[in-house]
């Protein structure tokens, strides 16, 4: 695939890196001079020095056969245009945008950037998964569907214990996938009666964390 | 009419009192207050800290309500990305972005936005003023109009 990368900070740099020792032609657009330089001397003739949200910029690069556009500066606005640009003047298949405030999600959304890639959430998710600072971990965000995968441990004071799957109110369009009892997995079917200590994973709509936090740990 | 204007620089502080002393509702944005220095002491319009980008900023300054935004900070991509914010996610009924950089205008120009160029501008009132009567031919934008590469005058 021939990739080009917008912005040369340490994702860009890293993202280079990989991408071209997975065996794909890859191209980096830097504005600051010193690091074109520091970069040529690493990774050959793929580095070139100017503006990615300039179209002349983008053409000179071969926008035109690119496959992929990925721009991961560290400014929302420069991703956003750049991916816009190459995706409505250029028609390039896909882009994708790193995204820092993760508020800016929502309205690369809405601004037609639909693969957004943002590290302050996943770091977040990360930590959350690592230190759970509430009983319910995220597990996974499915971004078109509006689902989310979530973990919940049922604990002593939960009034799902020992009651069967059945006799919980769980939220509309969820479902549990699994439910993991001393490290084996269960097959979650109505008649199943919860215990303490169960792992109850659960695909549910992204917004109803706070009914499944009632039925499954109690006020 | 109710303006929100997005950047306090020369321009936009200008703007903002103009239309203060022109009677209508302001209500200027910029992330730095030292900029609001430049707003007369009898300016009666809102000044509000903070990044044009964000929603919330924005929505503070009332754009739900506004009728007009211009998004006039030096940063070509901020005043695109506002600009866009307001016409997409808050229906602001007019809504006008200054862009440097010509090839960059023409794009968001094609793309729907209503751009003002004043590198454009200000080469085609010279250009009058000297040769008056002359046909001003387009210039095609060169490669490397921005040799740094650079946000333009940032």
């Amino acid at each position: 695939m021939y990739i080009i990368i917008a912005g040369g900070g340490k994702v860009g740099r890293f993202l280079t890196e990989t991408l071209v020792n997975r065996g794909h032609e890859v191209l980096l657009i830097e504005k600051e001079k010193y690091k074109v330089d520091q970069y040529t001397e690493q990774f050959g003739g793929i580095v070139v020095q100017g503006d990615a949200c300039e179209a002349q910029v983008l053409s000179d690069a071969g926008i035109a056969r690119a496959d992929v556009l990925i721009a991961v500066t560290g400014d929302d606005e420069d991703n956003l245009v750049c991916c816009q640009v190459a995706k409505r003047k250029f028609k390039v298949a896909r882009v994708i945008a790193r995204i820092n405030n993760p508020k800016n999600e929502r309205i690369f959304r809405a601004l037609g950037i639909d693969a957004t890639v943002s590290h302050t959430k996943a770091l977040l998710e990360i930590i959350e998964q690592e230190l759970p600072l509430s009983s319910l971990r995220h597990l996974h965000y499915i971004r078109d569907s509006k689902l989310e995968i979530v973990e919940v441990i049922i604990g002593p004071e939960s009034p799902a214990r020992d009651q069967p799957i059945s006799s919980l109110n769980f939220p509309q369009d969820s479902s549990i996938l699994l439910v993991v009892r001393s490290g084996k997995v269960l097959v979650p079917s109505g008649t199943l009666v919860l215990r303490e200590r169960d792992e109850i994973v659960i695909l549910t709509p992204q917004n109803s964390d706070n009914q499944v936090q009632e039925v499954l740990i109690g006020e | 009419m109710k303006f929100v204007i997005l950047g306090c620089g020369r321009v936009g502080s200008r703007l903002a009192t103009m239309l203060d002393m022109m009677g209508h509702d302001v209500a200027i944005i910029d992330k730095n207050q030292d900029s609001f220095k430049r707003l007369p002491p009898n300016y009666n319009g809102q000044a509000i800290i903070g990044v044009g980008i964000d929603e919330d900023v924005l929505r503070s300054a009332g754009i739900e309500q506004a009728d007009v935004f211009a998004a006039v900070t030096n940063g070509d991509n901020t005043n695109i990305m506002a600009s866009e914010i307001a016409k997409e996610l808050f229906n602001v009924p007019r809504v006008l972005a200054r862009i440097y950089d010509p090839l960059r205008e023409e794009t968001y120009h094609a793309l729907g936005l209503e751009t003002i160029c004043p590198t454009t501008l200000i080469s085609n009132v010279i250009v009058g003023r000297v040769l008056p009567g002359e046909n001003k031919p387009k210039v095609p934008t060169p490669a490397g109009t921005n040799p740094l590469g650079t946000e333009a005058s940032a």
